[in-house]
């Protein structure tokens, strides 16, 4: 079970080694992570992918609960929430492949950042599924490199998550 | 810069004036010679140690014997590195200690400077929080949230590392009036309804046990567990950090549970139907093997972290707060609360009659166990710091701690050396009380430079070693589970501890048989300086009862007694 967590944290150094350095030495695995600042510059905001049953995410939310940095956390349910990454794939691309290769960007609402004479550089934004799902269609071409971000995720509808007042 | 400026060390002196510091544990070097400056004028006492690690545990022993935070200081580099042990110990504890450390200047920092290292990187999982300061103005904020942070919810150490520079700098001081910390809110209202749900259990209850830890001493709650347990006449258990938080003599004590506790604290957890959990947290040690521990029990959890929920062990009833606000209003739900059959309190008193702590005594050879119990004759009001191993499980066992912060122990850390200097930050903190050490012959020779420092600063305690030329708990099981393969744990002839003492100018008394104990007791309490005693004492005792490691808590060894 894969939980995301939205975690509100001081804006100052050296959080992040605090936040990561609490999941290393408690065992728990980051899936993903995700930082930059909000709408207040105060604060960062972190969204974090860790897998585990709901004891192991009580025990990583309270424990997280304890860094002093640490604003708030909330777990956003994946039926209550949205969430995207982003990945830039170079895939191989010679005359005979790359307007297929762009055929499947522009299905996937993909673009096509570079054009290089052996490759090309695609960008997609999605959800995982969508992500994994474009990757594997550009596999056969050959992928020469992949760069993917951290999953970043926001409540559905009027709930919101921000720390100014708190 | 205006007239009223101030250096940042004098800014620092102030901060700790104004956070009632009066004691400073430390040891200068290269970057703090601006600090040692100011501090040379100033009226808080400095003591200085003669290692860094004893400046770490002599604040720890200050915080636990007062219930104030300690402070200590180190220089940068190789001072701050020998704090780390003190501070994880510490953390271990949950005990307010504040470390300040120095820091090469801010230009320097991250280039490998002399005498530089990454103190607050190594330090950040033992510390409750830690801070670089880079900024002079950010000072007197910081040191007022670190004694805030150290001293309130789940106390812990705070390490503040401060730059050279920082301290020659100089600037408009200010100390901030209040704290603001918009993700650490350390006061917690009780839940009543929680509360009201506790009570029903524990009035429907028909075996209940009380087990209580060190939170009951952090939150100055004695007094609510006494009352707790008499209105709803329930036993109780007090862990190692919670040996005083209960009255040992009461009938309702049961001692400590676990590994080396009672038998009969261990069999009442076993056949419980309910353990009501105040500020402790199921160690490995406490709980034994974890699926066979309690197994017929409800189990209610009260305290003030909520990472200790369910960490170890699933919870019936979970109650996030502080033990006494808690503690009081479950007392005030249960006053008047009907009395249960006598059957489970007459099984207690039973197992406690013909299953008691036992040893066999001598007259030939002194019994480690004599000697403590010797020392409670004599000075029951006595704090009692210790070492780490058999001596602390005897001291644990044998001395009957009847009020809270009179028993100093490394609990969760378990560091050999902690007990000489913390009974010295305790004998500081609390200079009208007798402060004893009940030391191993092991744990003593890692911090008995020490000595030096008692020595110097006119501090009195009394270091009793029970010295049986063994790293007695390593070679106990050694002997019980490797065959009595005895590698590397004899440390026999190691010093002459009687000249060692007096090398320092202090008092040495040997004692190698039972007779003499009672008069070297009588003869170290009157003396006007720090004694060493040299018990020498039964090589081969073991301390018993004993779980072996991963065994249920009632599947206890315990020895054969001579009639």
């Amino acid at each position: 079970m894969k939980h995301t967590l939205a975690v509100l944290v001081e804006n100052k150094p050296g959080v992040l080694a605090r936040v990561s350095g609490l999941f290393s030495r408690r065992g728990f695995n980051i899936e993903s992570l995700a930082v930059g600042t909000t709408e207040d510059l105060t604060v960062s905001r972190m969204t974090i992918v860790v897998a585990g049953d709901d004891r192991v995410l009580a025990q990583v939310t309270s424990q997280l609960g304890k860094l002093i940095d640490v604003i708030s956390i909330s777990d956003l349910p994946p039926d209550e929430s949205v969430d995207r990454g982003l990945a830039l794939i170079k895939v191989a691309a010679d005359t005979e492949t790359r307007s297929e290769i762009m055929q499947i960007a522009d299905i996937f609402r993909a673009k096509i950042i570079d054009v290089g004479a052996e490759t090309l550089i695609v960008e997609v934004t999605g959800d995982q599924a969508k992500i994994v799902a474009i990757t594997d269609m550009l596999d056969r071409f050959g992928i020469r490199e992949l760069v993917r971000t951290g999953r970043i995720a926001m409540s559905r509808g009027t709930k919101m998550i921000t720390g100014g007042n708190i | 810069m205006t007239d009223t400026s101030i250096s940042g060390a004098k800014a620092l002196i102030a901060c700790l004036r104004n956070e009632g510091v009066d004691t400073i544990f430390g040891y200068p070097g290269g970057v703090l010679l601006p600090l040692y400056d100011e501090l040379y004028d100033s009226d808080i006492r400095h003591i200085l140690v003669r290692h860094e690690q004893g400046a770490a545990h002599a604040a720890d022993g200050y915080a636990r014997a007062t219930g104030k935070v300690g402070v200590c200081l180190a220089t940068s580099g190789p001072g701050a590195t020998n704090l780390v042990t003190g501070i994880a110990n510490a953390y271990m504890d949950s005990v307010p200690i504040v470390a300040i450390t120095g820091q090469v200047p801010t230009p320097m920092i991250g280039n490998d400077a002399f005498q530089e290292a990454d103190i607050t990187g190594i330090t950040l999982p033992i510390t409750k929080h830690n801070y670089l300061i880079k900024n002079i103005n950010d000072l007197p904020w910081v040191v007022k949230e670190a004694f805030y942070i150290a001293s309130t919810g789940r106390p812990g150490p705070v390490l503040i590392d401060l730059p050279k520079d920082i301290t020659t700098e100089e600037f408009e001081f200010e100390y901030p009036k209040r704290v603001y910390l918009r993700g650490y809110h350390p006061d917690i209202a009780v839940d009543n309804d929680r509360v009201k749900r506790a009570a029903s259990m524990i009035r429907e209850s028909k075996r209940p046990v009380i087990y209580a830890g060190g939170g009951v001493i952090i939150s100055n709650a004695a007094s609510e567990l006494l009352k707790l347990a008499e209105t709803i006449m329930a036993p109780v258990t007090t862990t190692l950090l919670g040996i005083g938080a209960f009255p040992g003599t009461h009938q309702l004590a049961l001692g400590m549970p676990g590994m080396h506790g009672t038998k009969y604290a261990n069999y009442a957890i076993q056949e419980s139907d309910l353990l009501i959990t105040v500020g402790a947290r199921f160690d490995d040690r406490v709980t034994g093997k974890i699926d066979a521990f309690a197994p017929h029990a409800k189990v209610i959890h009260i305290d003030i972290d909520p990472a200790e929920i369910g960490k170890n062990i699933r919870v019936d009833l979970p109650i996030i707060g502080n033990a006494g606000p808690v503690m009081q209003s479950l007392g005030s739900h249960l006053q008047g609360m009907q009395t249960r059959s006598q059957e489970w309190l007459a099984k207690i008193a039973a197992w406690k009659k013909e299953q008691p702590l036992q040893y066999n005594r001598s007259e030939n050879v002194i019994k480690p166990q004599q000697v403590v119990q010797e020392f409670y004759d004599a000075c029951p009001d006595a704090i009692i710091v210790t070492e780490v191993g058999q001596n602390q499980m005897w001291a644990a066992q044998y001395f009957k701690f009847e009020s809270p912060r009179t028993f100093i122990t490394s609990g969760g850390l378990g560091t050999m050396g902690y007990g000489f200097p913390a009974a010295m930050g305790a004998k500081v903190g609390c200079p009208d009380k007798t402060v004893i050490d009940i030391a191993g012959d092991g744990s003593f020779q890692m911090m008995s430079q020490e000595l030096a420092t008692v020595a110097k600063n006119d501090i009195k305690v009394i270091v009793a070693i029970l010295n049986n030329g063994n790293l007695g708990m390593v070679r106990q099981w050694q002997q019980l589970f490797f065959d009595e393969r005895y590698s590397y744990t004899n440390i026999a002839d190691s010093v002459d501890f009687v000249k060692l003492a007096e090398a320092y100018g202090l008092i040495g008394i040997r004692v190698d048989e039972p007779s003499g104990i009672s008069s070297a007791i009588s003869e170290a309490l009157a003396a006007d300086r720090t004694v060493v005693i040299d018990f020498v004492v039964d090589p081969m005792e073991n301390v018993f009862p004993m779980v072996p490691a991963g065994a249920a808590i009632n599947e206890i060894l315990d020895l054969e007694v001579a009639s």
